[in-house]
């Protein structure tokens, strides 16, 4: 379905620069994110808000994609934090210890 | 055999002549000369039949040179056939010891007779042609033969083809059944064929026939009952009723001498409960604890004439229970003193309880222990068996119900479609919001294994989900193909401290996940199929992991 289909838009604020994602984080998500964190380097910021508010499911391979974004940007000094996560996959970050390496901010607050 | 049949030429000379060969063993005699050209003058054209039995072959097989026709005192046609032909004299052709033709001599043009010069010249000329004529003939043989074997051979290849394009490329997944399926081609290859067809109501159509004839003529026929019977399935539950329609569909456009003999039979998985139609096929055989029963319906083949009615039987495989279906081939295969295997031999064989694909093996085995395994097939085999496993028992016993079964095409993305349906399914069970995200997770992560492991990515490859509930657990259980073998049960643990600094992939987080999210997992395989069983218990238990 459409609505399902990945897409990333990134944004930029006065002190970070934010990734609004959209639909299923799974492995047909790799090259959007990939151009996302592209466009993320380009602006220079040295934080990055990962926007899971318009993603409804995350699967184990969607999680590997985090883990390379987050290993890329601590590779470049980047912060990263998430928003918009329901409880149940801050669970699963919780569990997989990403919470450890990134901020998760509960809600849509950025 | 031995039609000598040839224009008599000039060849000799002034002498009118003529080549003939001898057929060798049965093949039709071969011309020695070139057809006629120009040079050479058609003096008459008259067909001598000579006969297997007539006294002739044998005589000139012996001749020690050239054969007066004047002075043959034989009580033959075929020396008819030549005098009143103008032959005067004929030179047996003779290469080691076989009579491979004749050189047909009419009388010398100066109407003296033959020369003792003439008659050594002759059976020297003889002597010398005859091999050289024999390879020529040996050539022509192989040649025909050559391209005989061919044409059966590329006939052969359009009916397995077509054979195979009909047959199920996999079988169905079942929950708490084995299901197996055997189809062993003779070299000619027959009309056999199964099918496993998923009812409108749920249930499961497994059909068998056996098409009479064999090759592409059987092979067509085969492929258009397959259509029909899977057309009919999709109208009616009703066995006979399928076999009825099929019949009145079939019977006006059945080639003659053709008919196709078919059993087909419904089984409801939840309960065991089977009901056959029979048209004209084998009766299968029921397996419980030592005893073997026929399950007995009859009926008359399919395409042999217009409005039949077939009747239905009806049963129940129970647990630790299994029924056979099989083609001809088996109980009809001979050993070397043309004993048939027959039912009894089958009936015996079928007493042991083996699972699946065990049980064909065994039959197979037998088969080939009697029929001698240099032995040629000699018709198409064809085996399906169901085993109920006692699993079934328990679970009734425990009040375990079947919410949902489904298979999916092995492809990515499907993991979500799985991970929905069992979402739905579960719906009325009232499961909190957070237990049932966690099994969302597990069964879409089980569903990714099945995918990667068991289908490789193939869409033509398909993974099973069903859902069991009992009074304390949700039971959802992932079967795949196992192409590229089981699901890892122990890979690495997955670790981010690591997978951050580039020295674990980071990938890898799938049975992590799974085990974290539900209360149970099992992870298991055989050759032919991989199950990962996830389960969640229904009263919430508050876990190490939250």
């Amino acid at each position: 379905m459409d609505d399902r289909r990945f897409g990333a838009q990134v944004v930029e604020a006065p002190d970070d620069v934010r990734v609004r994602m959209h639909g299923d984080l799974d492995s047909r998500a790799d090259e959007s994110l990939s151009t996302a964190y592209e466009a993320v380097k380009a602006l220079g910021q040295d934080r990055m808000t990962l926007d899971f508010n318009e993603v409804g499911y995350i699967n184990s391979t969607g999680i590997a994609l985090v883990v390379r974004l987050l290993a890329e940007a601590r590779r470049d000094g980047r912060g990263v934090r998430a928003i918009g996560l329901t409880p149940h996959y801050r669970e699963i970050f919780r569990i997989t210890r990403l919470s450890d390496f990134m901020d998760i901010i509960e809600g849509d607050a950025a | 055999m031995t039609a000598l049949s040839r224009p008599i030429r000039r060849l000799l000379g002034r002498n009118d002549a003529a080549l003939d060969s001898a057929p060798a063993s049965g093949s039709e005699p071969e011309p020695i000369v070139p057809e006629a050209s120009a040079d050479l003058e058609l003096s008459a054209s008259i067909a001598v039949e000579i006969p297997e039995s007539d006294p002739l072959l044998a005589y000139l097989q012996s001749a020690p040179g050239p054969v007066d026709v004047a002075r043959l005192e034989l009580d033959s046609p075929a020396v008819q056939g030549l005098r009143d032909a103008g032959v005067a004299l004929v030179v047996p052709l003779v290469s080691q010891g076989e009579l491979i033709g004749t050189l047909n001599l009419g009388p010398r043009l100066s109407e003296q007779e033959y020369s003792t010069d003439d008659r050594r010249l002759l059976t020297t000329l003889a002597a010398q042609a005859a091999p050289a004529i024999r390879v020529a003939q040996l050539v022509r043989e192989q040649a025909n033969e050559a391209a005989e074997r061919e044409r059966l051979a590329q006939e052969l290849r359009v009916a397995t083809l077509i054979q195979q394009q009909f047959l199920p490329r996999h079988l169905p997944q079942l929950p708490q059944w084995q299901v197996a399926a055997y189809y062993g081609p003779a070299r000619a290859v027959g009309g056999d064929f199964y099918d496993f067809v998923e009812m409108p109501d749920g249930r499961i159509g497994i059909a068998v026939g056996d098409v009479t004839d064999k090759g592409v003529p059987a092979a067509l026929v085969m492929a258009r009952t397959h259509s029909v019977l899977r057309a009919e399935a999709s109208r009616s539950t009703s066995p006979g009723e399928i076999l009825s329609r099929a019949n009145d569909l079939l019977e006006p456009e059945m080639p003659a001498k053709m008919f196709v003999t078919c059993l087909f039979a419904i089984l409801d998985p939840t309960t065991g409960h089977i009901v056959i139609a029979n048209a004209g096929h084998n009766l299968p055989f029921v397996r419980s604890g030592d005893e073997v029963a026929e399950i007995r319906a009859t009926g008359m083949p399919l395409g042999l004439m217009p409005g039949i009615r077939y009747e239905e039987t009806e049963g129940v495989i129970g647990p630790d229970s299994n029924v056979l279906l099989y083609s001809d081939g088996l109980i009809e295969a001979h050993d070397d003193n043309r004993e048939m295997f027959g039912f009894d031999r089958l009936r015996e064989a079928m007493r042991i309880d083996d699972a699946g694909s065990e049980l064909l093996d065994r039959l197979l085995e037998t088969l080939n222990a009697f029929t001698g395994t240099d032995r040629e097939q000699e018709d198409d085999i064809t085996l399906v068996t169901l085993r109920r496993s006692a699993g079934v028992a328990e679970h009734e016993a425990a009040g375990s119900t079947a919410l949902t079964a489904f298979s999916l095409p092995g492809i990515q993305g499907n993991e979500r479609e799985a991970m929905d349906r069992v979402a739905a399914a579960l719906a009325d069970l009232g499961l909190p919001e957070d237990r049932l995200e966690r099994l969302k997770t597990a069964v879409s992560e089980a569903a990714m294994n099945a995918i990667e492991y068991g289908s490789q990515g193939n869409e033509e490859v398909p993974f099973e989900v069903d859902v069991t509930v009992t009074p304390t657990d949700v039971v959802v259980r992932v079967t795949d193909r196992a192409m590229s073998g089981a699901v890892p049960k122990d890979p690495e643990t997955p670790d981010i401290e690591r997978k951050l600094v580039g020295e674990q992939k980071p990938r890898g987080w799938g049975l992590f996940l799974i085990e974290h999210m539900v209360d149970a997992m099992d992870v298991s395989a055989d050759e032919e199929a991989g199950t990962q069983t996830v389960t969640l218990r229904l009263a919430r238990e508050e876990t190490n992991d939250g």
